[in-house]
């Protein structure tokens, strides 16, 4: 095998996921050698040689797949159909693997996945509960399937994209042909006048159905802005289309010297390849969006009457159910607890860093994790009444309220269009009324001025280098949700930052104490037994140690095992003078230590800090964590503005006023509880491994785990907002020389086009640089 | 002159002949997965025998 002979210079390649590893050993864990047993048997190494996704991405998951087959649909008898979302679908030998290894599957009909969309669409014969089979196949060879959930799909079928990209092919057929007559017309002075009527008229009966059909994606936008009584791009985009078609037939009645259906087409086709483009680009973050979220989707556990539990989707859930809770899980709707005291991570509603003790009868938020055992929830009240869907109602009101952003494309238009068309009727008025021309021949230098200002160079300017910004943050992790995101960040003044899982990553880190190594293990063994936060960073700090198979777990007090005792200081019979989150160890007959912890910043918080700090914004935190955390995470990362203890709505209100003193901040959070604070901002970004809500919020979504993508995506938007600009003032100055040309009838269709190809050309290549900054990211 | 008669319309008939292959590769999904069939290309081998049934 390949793969195992490269193993002999240190470290390796994990022979499965491409992981760093130590030989002599040849995987990163026990899933990867699985998975790599499981590719071999099905003869399919050939995928190791393709492979080109990133290291460790296929790494298989331990967590425990949703459940699938009430996914499927039945198709025709026993034949059933799955529509999957993969995640670590990265390149094209992912796919040939997930499609052959089904393939192999004696009852599998047929297996296909797109790379695109992340999409696999599963048919079989047999049983329903075969569903099951596969997806744990597909998790075993690192491959995490969920259904496809509505929001995938919209993202998927993107009804909007397919549209335009029609309306490109019509409007490239109708420009290529008509340019076929018109260069004829063009060159063939020596032609006839019957001979160039029949031109026009066949110019026309191709221009003519090109610009009433590829222009419609511009004339229904131009519509629904004239209804709002706003004026943007696509009204002079459809002003100067539908003009110069009237102006062209009437010249094609009165065979006239030249027709302009041909700079008609080419402009629709022009502006409909970079809108397409736009879209394309757009459509990529927002498919990766709806991937993030299908992965947090997932299904509740009903109690029956029966006392069984029974998977059902969230929305069957009515008040007075009961649900089971697993350990680790999240919370999915307002619930209290029935017996058993709980202990539960309210780092997402919250903000609290560590997790909280409740007691049995306490209400517990949507969005909690259970950090105990299993546990049983009466439900008090349906997803669409409890606390999850408040906060989407708030949201929905912000989202209105943003969608009212004008772009400053649209500003542009704004002032544009009046300014053209006062300029076309002068000049049609001066020619017919003061130059005593026919109103025929008037129309055309008036026409003339219209498409030839007809913002080409404009109406591509700002996408231009949108598309190329949007893809140069998606490559490097930032996903662009909204498309006036950009603009917004480029003009924000202030950042506020949450604490809990924004600055910090939620793990806790041992500090070094009055303790030595052996008592590091002795407590390890101990904590080995337990999720709390705490406890986990004291064995992410002595990793080697066996489980001890005694403990036992007191929620949110402390472990016990065999007379030691490790949790709070009460528990270990201690009395602790600070607020610093401690773990005790006591143990009979030695002296208690205590090891202290703090709630670990990412590792790049510091220089992204420091990064927004020299981009010229001011800095606060606002935590719903407590004082002594938050200031302790402020100091370190040099942030002195702080709030604790915030609750969501002091959140919200915090950045309301700031909004209200004419400030523009800029809020990056992650939990349910900064959801109401994200809608409110002036832009709003989701850190690293944020919640839906959260996600769902925000304008841009950061999905690798660097915070550092924070200031690269505020520099790369304020530098794409200049370009933009200059952009729009580079097809300015050229319409300074031609309108004047076009206004005096000095223009032909063959000096327009020249016209027009080269401020677009010059535009886009602008646009490019936008690509060439984000070469000097990465170093 | 007489030529036009047939060119014409035989370059109207070619390039409306590339306008609805297109629309019916569109409808058909083939621009669906763009980056998936950029790769797919490159295998080629069989799929591997299936298992008998035991």
């Amino acid at each position: 095998m390949t793969a195992r002979l490269a193993a002999n210079a240190a470290p390796v390649a994990c022979a499965h996921c491409g992981a760093a590893v130590q030989p002599p050993a040849l995987f990163c864990c026990g899933g990867c050698e699985a998975a790599h047993a499981l590719v071999a048997g099905l003869h399919l190494d050939a995928f190791y040689r393709r492979r080109s996704a990133p290291d460790g991405a296929l790494r298989p998951d331990p967590t425990p797949p949703v459940t699938l087959a009430t996914a499927a649909e039945a198709e025709a008898g026993d034949v059933w159909r799955l529509e999957l979302m993969l995640t670590g679908l990265h390149c094209g030998a992912c796919v040939w693997l997930v499609e052959q290894a089904l393939a192999a599957e004696p009852d599998v009909l047929s297996a296909r996945a797109a790379l695109t969309t992340r999409r696999l669409t599963l048919r079989w014969r047999g049983p329903r509960d075969r569903a099951e089979a596969f997806a744990s196949l597909l998790g075993r060879l690192g491959f995490r399937a969920v259904p496809f959930t509505p929001a995938c799909l919209r993202a998927a079928d993107d009804v909007e994209t397919r549209m335009l990209a029609r309306s490109l092919g019509i409007a490239a057929f109708g420009a290529m042909n008509v340019m076929l007559v018109s260069v004829a017309v063009w060159v063939g002075g020596d032609m006839g006048e019957q001979t160039r009527a029949l031109m026009h008229w066949l110019a026309a009966l191709i221009g003519l159905p090109t610009i009433a059909v590829a222009g419609l994606p511009f004339y229904r936008s131009a519509l629904s802005a004239l209804r709002a009584r706003r004026l943007n791009m696509d009204v002079a985009i459809s002003i100067g289309v539908l003009a110069t078609g009237a102006m062209s037939l009437s010249e094609t009645f009165r065979n006239g010297r030249f027709t302009w259906f041909d700079g008609a087409t080419t402009l629709l086709a022009l502006l409909l390849a970079g809108r397409l483009l736009d879209r394309m680009a757009r459509g990529r973050a927002g498919r990766a969006m709806a991937e993030l979220l299908a992965l947090q989707e997932g299904v509740v556990r009903r109690l029956n009457a029966a006392g069984q539990a029974e998977e059902v989707p969230v929305a069957a859930i009515r008040p007075g159910d009961l649900v089971m809770l697993g350990a680790g899980e999240r919370l999915r709707l307002d619930a209290t607890l029935l017996a058993a005291p709980g202990l539960f991570d309210l780092s997402a509603t919250t903000g609290e860093s560590l997790p909280r003790a409740i007691a049995a009868g306490v209400a517990v938020a949507a969005g909690a994790v259970n950090m105990g055992r299993a546990m049983v929830l009466r439900v008090t009240a349906a997803a669409a009444d409890g606390s999850l869907a408040a906060i989407g109602r708030l949201l929905e009101h912000a989202a209105q309220a943003r969608g009212k952003f004008v772009t400053f494309a649209d500003r542009a238009a704004s002032l544009y269009v009046p300014v053209v068309l006062l300029v076309a009727g002068a000049t049609f008025l001066g020619w017919w009324l003061g130059m005593g021309l026919p109103w025929q021949a008037a129309l055309v230098p008036a026409v003339g001025a219209l498409i030839v200002t007809c913002p080409c160079g404009l109406a591509i300017a700002v996408p231009a280098v949108q598309v190329v910004t949007v893809g140069a943050l998606f490559r490097r992790g930032v996903l662009v949700a909204s498309p006036t995101a950009l603009e917004r960040l480029a003009e924000v003044d202030h950042v506020v930052f949450d604490k809990t899982g924004t600055l910090t990553s939620g793990r806790h880190e041992l500090h070094p104490g009055a303790w030595t190594a052996s008592d590091l293990r002795a407590a390890a063994a101990l904590a080995r037994a337990s999720r709390h936060p705490l406890a986990r960073g004291l064995v992410a700090a002595c990793a080697a140690v066996p489980l001890r198979l005694d403990v036992e777990e007191h929620p949110g007090e402390g472990l016990e095992a065999g007379g030691a005792r490790l949790g709070r200081a009460a528990f270990c019979g201690m009395v602790d003078s600070t607020d610093q989150p401690t773990l005790w160890f006591t143990r009979p007959g030695r002296q208690p230590v205590a090891f202290r912890f703090s709630d670990a910043l990412r590792p790049d918080a510091v220089a992204a800090v420091a990064a927004l700090r020299a981009l010229g914004l001011s800095l606060e935190i606002v935590s719903g964590d407590t004082q002594g955390a938050v200031a302790a995470a402020a100091k370190a990362v040099g942030i002195a503005d702080i709030t604790a203890g915030a609750m969501p709505q002091a959140k919200a209100a915090r950045i309301a006023a700031l909004r209200a003193a004419g400030r523009r901040p800029l809020m990056v959070g992650d939990g349910i509880n900064d959801a109401g604070a994200l809608g409110l901002a002036y832009a709003a970004v989701a850190a690293p491994g944020a919640q839906d809500l959260a996600q769902g919020a925000a304008d841009l979504v950061l999905r690798t785990e660097a915070l550092m993508a924070l200031p690269e995506a505020i520099r790369a938007a304020r530098r794409a907002q200049a370009l933009a600009r200059q952009n729009i003032a580079m097809s300015l100055v050229y319409n300074v020389i031609a309108v004047p040309a076009a206004v005096l009838g000095m223009l032909t269709p063959l000096v327009a086009a020249a016209v027009m190809a080269s401020s677009s050309l010059a535009v886009i290549l602008n646009a490019l640089r936008a690509e060439r900054m984000g070469a000097a990211w990465t170093r | 002159m007489d030529a036009l008669i047939i060119l014409v319309p035989a370059a109207l008939v070619l390039g409306l002949l590339g306008l609805g292959g297109f629309l019916w590769a569109l409808r058909s999904g083939q621009y669906e997965d763009l980056d998936g069939a950029a790769s797919r290309i490159l295998f080629d081998d069989p799929p591997p025998p299936k298992e008998p049934k035991p």
